[in-house]
């Protein structure tokens, strides 16, 4: 219920939203959890795994219990703590893991079945029969257990990801965190202040003490009004640091759109990598529960919790309150209550000479040793120095004490430290290069040491950065000693649970001990406390406690688990932001791109390319039909085909043929101008790396092209070279692969057409095969290279790129207007292969070049990278697989690349392996099917027959071993050299 | 007869406006790759001062504003807008070769950092400041060109993908204004 | 994580391709014998601690660097151009 007149928000405007179809009002500035316990809904969810009804129990991102799921269909989002979700008009929220509804949930008996389903139960009940694992059991209780769910659907929401830079960045905007960014923004350092909340202040927003003689968040509101007023200064709310990673690079979620209407015009959240010089962790600290029987009933809270909701949105958690705790921080949340006007039942404190701060019973020495009500809280059984009685009471406020949020800075493998003062762990100094830690994230946990640790953090970071520190008034405020003593757990019958979202109680703990689950590690595991989304916020410090008693240890040889990234969930859409359709990777698109999806042809990707597959005529209704009739046309008339996509690297200089032959496993030294070569890159290892043609254009330049998948590996293997390797040669190569657009027409009509376009007609002899030069097409100045990758009489011409789209249209109306046309990747790989032509389908990096028949390139004449290791016994001789040529016997015979190849009769199994099958296609020249593959001792084989075996595709073909160049062998075609 | 057109990287992509920031295709018509040979670098750079005004730029540097020497590589620079002179240096034509991009309005800053992993901070990164670095998951350039505005440069086969990441990134970034209440 | 480039000064790691160990620099004569070749194309030490290895500014200025770093903390403590006659 609302307190009149309390509240930051007190005069906010109503707001209207649902929970489980239900409407309430809340108020502008409301958190979802605010909003229903202001309109006194207190049963928010059921537990993970015994469906115990549960209520909010925290006021921040730490919350286990007070989970919803938003958003219907494919907008479902589940998990969302009600403690952090800002309430708008229309929000519609829905409890989960509950069935039929919230009240009346059918899994609840799981709850009295529970003394069979301890910790490892599931392991040693589900063992037998092994088949029923993961059929049976695991859709079972995976049923029967979880949170909320997704919808299944694509997620169309909007993501963003973004990176920001500073010299400063601090983590958390309470009075240290505020503090620290005055200081060193007045120090002139670069500042990035990021605070989870929707409001900075930080606690500040949630007490009612006072800073300079203002109420906190007033003073809070002043500072934050200084720093927006700074260019130097970014204030990010809503912002969560997630991460600390290597070299100052932090990770941080933005929330951006959860506190409004969703909307797709708006990024729902944005992933950031913050690199900071500095980076000052002024995250606060988290408040412990304490395991009593039965202290999960909704209704108990956390007392700072409870403080918050009264001081920041006017909301009393109960008519009636009773507040249990070990220190005296948990009695400001009965003084504040008293000063509101609620009800304060009594504090009962567990120390002996436990305080009195205001006009409230306190029970010394005091004890809640069991609770009653089943959907909400009734009452409490308190044991105290004047004996045991029942209290009736709708909220109680506990508190264990103060846990600093070290999180961040364990981040890079670094441990806390156990301080025995505040009975919890405190960062160690160091753990994360260039993070220093202020306020109650330290272990400061007044207001006074707060500010005044947030100033002399900031000064010492600023002047290591090389900047003067600016002068900072030390603000006055409360400065009263945080006394506490040890409370782990209260005996008593029941339940005394300890991690709220995984149900892990006291008793799991003490039996992962008891079975030897010793180190926290494994206890964590064995019980999955810690596991779930808060990622064990609230549990961990107390498990430990517990742990240690168990085993006889203290607490810090007990030691903590390891707390790793993110800090809150962070959703995989904000991970991939922007990486859905288009933006998963690049497109490079050829310059023939739209006349080429005009023509109606399915594009392929190679590499990040987009190359047309094949370019369906009317009429035609397989692929088969279309590549068909592209290789007959390109074997009887003409054919064009845009192969811009092939890498070209223009290498000049006064050693440009010294390194190309240390590059290149045969020799180019000897290459005349104006002509062009084959050559064969091998690794380091004498395995192949990448083929091409390099022509040379003049005394000291070349052109070298790569095949289009390795062109980014071979440039960068041409910059190891030339910069680790031979920094001694006089050599610079630089990409033109996008400078020129770059088409192949292919075909015995192919010096025909280009005679009708080139300024200056060609003919065979001054153009024979393997000749390149300048050409000129309508004034342009373009290169033409005679070389051939389908074995017929073939060119590849050039322009530069503004040019091609222009060029490709007009060759492919040239080729139609002559009874040929353009063709696609397929065609081009039925040509090549009926030449025998390899790609990486062959090369893939396990074959040298004896394996392909290119031993003899290997010129022993000179060095060159992978010379030596190509020249390795166990890789000249002995046994090894090589290319062959496969054709069917029958030929209507199938060959299916993958295949595996077997002595025709042997058992085709893995021990009786002969070689596989790597390239495959249907030849309309030969009229059947034809493969290249590589076969044991395949070179020394040709006229066997081998049994073909594809145990996936279930086809077994006996075929002809034959050499790979299955069309005209001597080459006569490309050679041609009439002048007809 | 053919008769050659020239087309434009970006082409109809170009040009936008998006909220604050306005997305313009650069046209250079002349772009030379330089990379000077072993030990000419002071040889090329004055070479080039003669012939255009302007010397071999130091790296991550962006010199000249009608012809310009754009650093874009270790010992490589871009000579556009000019014709470049004989050097003592491997001089290639990659006037085709690039899709350039103006990103110019009050949050282009914001728009290039959901791209780059680049700092962009006017204090750091200055009018004449260049950087070969990525933007999107595309090796490119970038170069601050004035106060509010940056000319990103990536090969031209990806110019319909970097319209796409520019403008999504406009887009998301015009979202969260108008939102703002 | 971030690297220093000495011509590019800091930058994101995704900026470079790493390849592994320094020792790729010192490729062995043509004729050094079987062994000291294996040594250079496959035996490696695991090193915990400072570690010199060899990473490509692939998306940046194409340098190839040598960067001093330690596998146990992850520090990285300098990289120098492999050939640093070009800038």
């Amino acid at each position: 219920m609302r307190v009149a007149g309390k509240g930051l928000n007190a005069h906010g405007a109503p707001v209207t939203f649902t929970f489980d179809g239900t409407t309430f009002e809340g108020r502008e500035g409301d958190t979802l959890a605010a909003a229903l316990l202001a309109n006194d809904v207190r049963l928010v969810g059921r537990s993970f795994k015994y469906h115990r009804p549960r209520g909010i129990l925290t006021a921040g991102s730490e919350e286990p219990n007070a989970l919803v799921t938003m958003g219907t269909d494919a907008a479902q989002d589940p998990n969302i703590r009600a403690t952090t979700q800002e309430i708008y008009d229309g929000l519609a929220a829905r409890s989960q893991n509950a069935w039929p509804s919230l009240n009346r949930d059918v899994m609840a008996v799981n709850d009295l079945l529970s003394p069979f389903l301890s910790a490892g139960f599931y392991y040693k009940t589900f063992m037998w029969p092994k088949s029923f694992w993961e059929k049976v059991y695991e859709p079972i209780i995976r049923r029967a257990a979880g949170l909320g769910a997704l919808s299944g659907a694509t997620n169309e929401d909007t993501y963003e990801k973004a990176f920001a830079h500073c010299d400063v960045l601090i983590i958390g905007a309470g009075p240290a965190g505020l503090m620290a960014a005055l200081t060193a923004a007045r120090s002139g350092a670069d500042v990035i202040l990021a605070d989870e909340d929707s409001q900075m202040g930080g606690r500040l927003l949630a007490e009612t003490y006072d800073v300079d003689g203002q109420a906190g968040a007033d003073w809070a509101a002043g500072i934050v009004e200084d720093l927006r007023g700074m260019a130097n200064v970014r204030l990010m709310t809503r912002t969560t640091v997630t991460g600390a990673y290597d070299q100052g690079t932090y990770g941080a979620l933005e929330l951006v759109n959860h506190h409004r209407t969703p909307n797709a015009a708006v990024p729902r959240e944005c992933f950031w990598r913050i690199v900071a010089k500095r980076s000052i962790l002024c995250a606060g600290a988290l408040e412990r529960p304490i395991a009593f029987p039965n202290n999960d009933r909704p209704g108990i809270m956390t007392a700072g919790a409870v403080r918050t909701y009264l001081n920041r949105w006017g909301v009393a958690p109960g008519k009636s309150v009773t507040v249990f705790a070990n220190n005296d921080d948990a009695h400001r949340t009965a003084v504040d209550l008293v000063d509101a006007g609620v009800t304060v039942a009594g504090v009962i404190d567990s120390r002996a000479d436990a305080p009195q701060f205001g006009d409230y019973p306190v029970f010394k020495s005091g004890l809640v040793i069991a609770t009653k009500g089943r959907l909400c809280l009734e009452s409490i059984t308190v044991q105290h120095s004047g004996g045991t009685r029942d209290i009736r009471t709708d909220c109680l406020a506990m508190s264990g004490g103060w846990n600093p949020t070290v999180h961040l800075t364990c981040h890079m493998n670094g441990r806390p430290t156990w301080d025995d003062y505040i009975l919890s762990f405190v960062p160690t100094d160091g753990s994360i290069p260039g993070m220093s830690v202020a306020g109650a994230a330290s272990g400061v946990f007044s207001t006074h040491g707060c500010l005044e640790s947030g100033i002399k953090i900031a000064r010492e970071v600023v002047l290591e950065l090389g900047l003067t520190a600016g002068d900072i008034d030390m603000p006055s405020a409360d400065d009263s000693a945080y006394r506490i003593e040890p409370l782990w757990q209260v005996e008593g019958k029941g339940r005394k649970w300890l991690d709220f979202q995984n149900d892990v109680h006291v008793k799991d703990i003490n039996l992962a001990a008891q079975e030897n689950f010793r180190s926290v590690e494994h206890m964590k595991r064995y019980t999955t406390q810690g596991m779930a989304t808060d990622q064990g916020k609230n549990s961990n410090v107390s498990a430990l406690a517990v742990l240690a008693d168990a085993t006889g240890r203290g607490i810090p040889e007990t030691g903590t688990t390891t707390f790793r990234p993110p800090y809150v969930p962070v959703s995989i859409g904000a991970m991939g932001a922007g990486a859905q359709g288009h933006g998963f990777a690049p497109e490079r698109h050829m310059t023939s791109h739209h006349a080429t999806l005009d023509r109606g042809a399915p594009m392929i990707e190679a590499g990040l390319w987009y190359r047309p597959s094949y370019f369906p005529k009317t009429g035609e209704t397989t692929w088969l039909e279309s590549c068909n009739r592209e290789v007959n046309m390109v074997r009887n008339t003409v054919g064009i085909c845009d192969v811009s996509t092939l890498g070209k690297i223009d290498i000049q200089g006064p050693d440009a043929a010294a390194f190309l032959d240390f590059v290149y496993c045969n020799t180019f030294l000897t290459l005349k101008e104006n002509r062009v070569r084959y050559g064969l890159m091998l690794r380091e290892d004498g395995y192949v790396m990448d083929d091409g043609t390099t022509a040379r254009l003049g005394p000291n330049q070349y052109v070298m092209t790569t095949t289009t998948a390795a062109a980014g590996q071979v440039m960068k293997h041409l910059d190891w070279v030339s910069q680790a390797l031979r920094p001694d040669l006089d050599v610079r190569f630089g990409s033109v692969t996008e400078q020129w657009a770059q088409f192949a027409v292919a075909g015995p009509k192919s010096r025909d057409l280009l005679n009708s376009i080139l300024d200056q007609g060609i003919d065979g002899e001054s153009w024979p095969f393997m000749a390149c030069g300048d050409v000129q097409i309508s004034g342009v100045a373009g290169r033409l290279f005679r070389i051939s990758f389908s074995g017929e009489h073939a060119y590849e011409i050039a322009v530069p790129s503004r040019y091609g789209a222009s060029l490709f249209r007009q060759l492919c109306a040239q080729a139609e207007a002559m009874g040929g046309g353009v063709y696609g990747m397929e065609a081009l790989n039925v040509l090549r292969i009926e030449k025998g032509f390899i790609t990486h389908s062959e090369i893939h990096g396990r074959v040298n070049a004896a394996d392909i028949g290119f031993g003899r390139m290997v010129s022993q004449k000179k060095d060159c990278i992978g010379n030596t290791a190509s020249q390795r016994p166990d890789v000249v001789g002995g046994e090894r697989e090589q290319l062959v040529g496969l054709k069917p016997i029958d030929p209507k015979g199938k060959l299916t690349a993958g295949a595996h190849l077997f002595v025709d009769g042997a058992d085709a199994v893995r021990v009786n392996d002969q070689g596989y099958v790597t390239s495959v296609c249907y030849s309309p020249t030969l009229g059947h099917d034809l493969a290249l593959g590589f076969l044991l001792d395949g070179h020394n084989r040709h006229g066997e027959t081998v049994q073909l075996v594809d145990h996936l595709r279930g086809v077994e073909t006996v075929c002809e071993v034959c050499h790979p160049v299955f069309l005209d062998p001597d080459n006569t075609r490309a050679k041609e050299t009439s002048n007809g | 007869m053919v008769k050659l057109i020239a087309n434009t990287p970006c082409g109809d992509l170009l040009p936008r406006a998006i909220g604050t920031v306005s997305l313009d295709e650069v046209i250079v018509d002349q772009i030379t790759f330089v990379a000077p040979f072993n030990g000419q670098q002071k040889a090329v750079s004055d070479a080039l001062k003669a012939a255009i005004g302007i010397g071999f730029p130091a790296p991550n540097r962006c010199i000249g504003t009608g012809p310009r020497a754009m650093w874009c590589g270790m010992g490589q620079a871009l000579v556009m807008g000019a014709s470049c002179p004989d050097l003592a240096a491997q001089c290639v034509d990659q006037s085709d070769a690039w899709a350039i991009v103006k990103v110019h309005g009050v949050d282009a800053a914001a728009v290039l950092a959901r791209l780059t992993p680049l700092d962009l901070r006017a204090s750091e990164f200055k009018r004449g400041h260049t950087a070969r670095t990525l933007i999107g998951h595309m090796t490119g350039g970038i170069t601050r060109s004035g106060a509010q505005s940056f000319e990103v440069m990536v090969m031209r086969s990806m110019a319909a993908t970097l319209v796409h990441e520019l403008t999504q990134a406009a887009e998301n970034m015009h979202g969260r204004e108008t939102s703002l209440r | 994580m971030r690297l220093p480039c000495p011509l590019c000064g800091e930058r994101d790691r995704r900026e470079f391709y790493y390849q592994g160990h320094a020792t790729m620099l010192d490729r062995p004569a043509r004729d050094a014998g079987i062994d000291a070749w294996d040594d250079y194309l496959h035996n490696r030490d695991n090193i915990a601690g400072e570690v010199e290895d060899l990473w490509h500014h692939e998306a940046g200025c194409g340098a190839w660097i040598k960067v001093t770093r330690n596998t146990v903390t992850h520090e990285v403590s300098g990289a120098k151009l492999v050939n640093g006659a070009r800038k």
